[in-house]
């Protein structure tokens, strides 16, 4: 079947490093990065950006909608 | 692929809520109220009531909801939100109206209020976070504090010889024919916020299609208050409190 | 067509005149001496009518939050009940003031504390103007002397509060409430269309259309900058008030010696005072104050170096005499003289009192 390739988009200063999309990725894409922003919150990147499906479950779950999920079927 | 070419308005298949605006919210990282925040807006706004909704607002942690969703906001005083309520949506039948409380507001100090607005069969929606604490304040017992669960006014564990029983008001307003729909719902896995959604969604059409009272029984996590980190209180939350507050429809008229 | 009048209680009267002014809605609570105005309204059925909203709630508590509801709406709503019941509604008044927002609560005051009695008294005089809830507000208070006044405040009272966006009070009393007199109700006004509202009351929420930020009521503000502008403006508001909206009447106090400060039912057994004095020679006046606040101190004061003696008649243990002795500096003797547990004195129990205090 067609392959299907996602990718996000984190709000980083609005996050607050809850790690609640972390837990809810099925491909561990997303972690809590090193750096902090500007309230000293640890906010979420994306490490493996390739195994993104745009399943959205990290939106979905974040409770300050910081991340904007895209998806393609290629 | 590069993600370049995926990040492109017509691949987009979740964003944050558009009434939901860029004020930071103040509630903990992890909070289920953001959560429920964000589907109270998408409802709203896929029913296309944006115009003509009024929302009431509590006193505790989700005192500042007005501050988040652009829609018309009353605050009503601790526990009042549904008498509040009642008299918008009664003053003005063609709108949409519904509260917003956590389960101090709603099962403690506006006991009374909620079972009345409930009797009454208002046609509004009670949109209830049940966290089993007072967060606001600094993590006080509530009525739905679990029996043994630790909180800044049971130090030792809510005991029931001290502090009486877990108020399970969602049962109660079940025997009350003016309600049409009452449900159990979480938002602690995209699973559940998809059924909470379309629970709350089948409240709003209630409200405006005149069927009665509908109360949506979210229950939350509290990680400040429960001292846990949002992941351990979402398993902490499965682990204690469903079993107490089991999900599911428990009445469905509508 | 000639003239309507017709013979009520004053609690009939708060009712009809409530439909007339086109009010949005009532939200009360049974008990005595004010049930009528809730069993007037229901008998009147004016949902059918004028589309006025009507409902019995709860508690006072609740019944208090429904106008404020109502009124976060931008709609002209009130609430009724009695020295205990407004104790309850003490919090939502607070609430009202503390949000600008209009509405109108009527008291018809029974002896206190506590459960009391349900005879009259007027002892709620401080917890109505000295502020029973918290903070610092102000209500507007009018206190009626008649049937024909219990049907006349209630538009006066409405059309203050939405002009200062506060909450204004009719502090009437068992007498006033269950006495039947001759009323002439005023004409009946239309109700105000959704549109009205939002132009006249541009704050209201009524759901918020694209062109406008959301309106939002409240009267929390955690800023305490931002919170002591808000308490600046409730102060100048107040202020306004006080130099526009006072309203008192003067009966034979133009040559008096000695006056009686009496309001409400106190002022009608007062009028009959003033006559048996003047039978004795005796120059009593009356001077009625009509709003308790804003308190008619400045024309109190006119009288500080023309009489010899003021009594003021309360049914309480005395309460406005502290602020008569405020409005005349103390340059004259103020005494109080009242009864309490609802008893009413006669007019000629008052009179012997007046001259055993003043006509030695």
């Amino acid at each position: 079947m067609a392959k299907i390739k996602g990718a996000v988009e984190i709000n980083t200063e609005r996050c607050k490093g809850c790690d609640l999309c972390v837990v809810a990725c099925p491909s561990d894409v997303l972690k809590l990065g090193p750096e902090v922003n500007a309230k000293g919150y640890n906010y979420a990147i994306v490490v493996n950006p390739d195994d993104c499906i745009g399943c959205a479950n990290c939106g979905i779950v974040c409770p300050d909608g910081c991340i904007t999920v895209y998806k393609v079927k290629l | 692929m590069d993600t370049k070419e995926i990040i492109k308005p017509e691949n987009l298949v979740y964003q944050k809520p558009r009434l939901m605006n860029d004020n930071p919210m103040h509630y903990c990282p992890g909070c289920s109220h953001g959560v429920v925040h964000k589907i109270v807006a998408e409802v709203i706004d896929e029913m296309g009531l944006s115009e003509k909704t009024i929302g009431v607002a509590p006193v505790g942690c989700a005192v500042f909801a007005y501050n988040y969703l652009d829609i018309d906001w009353i605050e009503a005083a601790h526990g009042r939100a549904p008498a509040v309520a009642t008299a918008a949506k009664r003053l003005n039948p063609d709108k949409m109206v519904f509260t917003y409380q956590g389960d101090g507001d709603l099962a403690a100090i506006g006991t009374a209020e909620t079972i009345h607005a409930c009797n009454r069969g208002e046609n509004i929606v009670i949109v209830f976070i049940n966290n089993a604490i007072y967060g606001m304040t600094g993590g006080q017992m509530a009525p739905t504090t679990l029996l043994d669960m630790k909180t800044a006014t049971c130090p030792y564990g809510r005991n029931v010889a001290l502090n009486g029983y877990p108020l399970k008001i969602s049962d109660l307003l079940v025997q009350l024919e003016g309600t049409c729909l009452i449900t159990r719902e979480t938002v602690h896995t995209a699973a559940a916020i998809r059924k909470a959604k379309k629970m709350l969604r089948k409240a709003f059409e209630n409200a405006m299609n005149k069927k009665g009272t509908s109360v949506i029984e979210f229950v939350s996590t509290c990680s400040s208050g429960w001292k846990m980190t949002p992941d351990q209180s979402n398993k902490w939350m499965v682990e204690n409190m469903l079993p107490m507050y089991p999900l599911g429809v428990l009445k469905d008229k509508s | 067509m000639p003239e309507e009048i017709k013979l009520m209680k004053g609690n009939e009267a708060i009712a009809y005149a409530a439909i007339r002014y086109g009010a949005d809605g009532y939200f009360g609570y049974p008990i005595t001496p004010q049930s009528e105005i809730m069993e007037t309204l229901m008998d009147e059925m004016p949902w059918e009518t004028t589309g006025m909203v009507v409902l019995q709630a709860e508690s006072e508590v609740a019944a208090i939050n429904m106008v404020y509801g109502g009124a976060a709406c931008g709609k002209a709503v009130m609430t009724s009940s009695s020295s205990p019941g407004i104790s309850l509604k003490l919090e939502g008044i607070s609430y009202m003031a503390g949000a600008e927002l209009p509405g109108l609560i009527v008291n018809v005051m029974r002896g206190g504390p506590g459960l009391g009695t349900i005879q009259p008294s007027q002892a709620d005089y401080f917890q109505t103007v000295k502020g029973g809830g918290h903070g610092d507000y102000r209500l507007i208070t009018l206190a009626p002397a008649s049937v024909q006044e219990m049907a006349d405040h209630v538009a006066l009272a409405f059309d203050l509060s939405f002009k200062y966006r506060n909450p204004a009070m009719i502090l009437s009393d068992g007498v006033i409430g269950q006495m039947m007199e001759k009323v002439k109700l005023p004409e009946q006004r239309a109700r105000r269309t959704e549109d009205q509202v939002r132009q006249e009351q541009t704050w209201a929420t009524l759901g918020k259309p694209d062109n406008r930020k959301p309106n939002i009521i409240t009267s929390l503000e955690l800023d305490s900058s931002v919170m002591e502008k808000n308490n600046q403006r409730f102060q100048a508001k107040y202020k306004l008030i006080e130099e526009n909206e006072v309203i008192y009447e003067e009966i034979n106090c133009e040559d008096a010696e000695y006056l009686i400060v009496a309001f409400g039912s106190a002022a009608r057994i007062s009028q009959k005072v003033v006559d048996l004095a003047r039978a004795e020679g005796i120059k009593v006046g009356l001077f009625r104050p009509v709003t308790l606040w804003p308190f008619p101190s400045k024309r109190l004061n006119t009288y500080k170096d023309k009489v010899k003696g003021i009594l003021t008649m309360e049914l309480n243990a005395g309460q406005m005499i502290e602020d008569v002795k405020l409005a005349v500096e103390c340059n004259v003797p103020v005494e109080h003289y009242g009864r309490l547990g609802g008893i009413v004195p006669s007019p000629t129990e008052v009179f012997e009192a007046f001259k055993s205090t003043f006509i030695k």
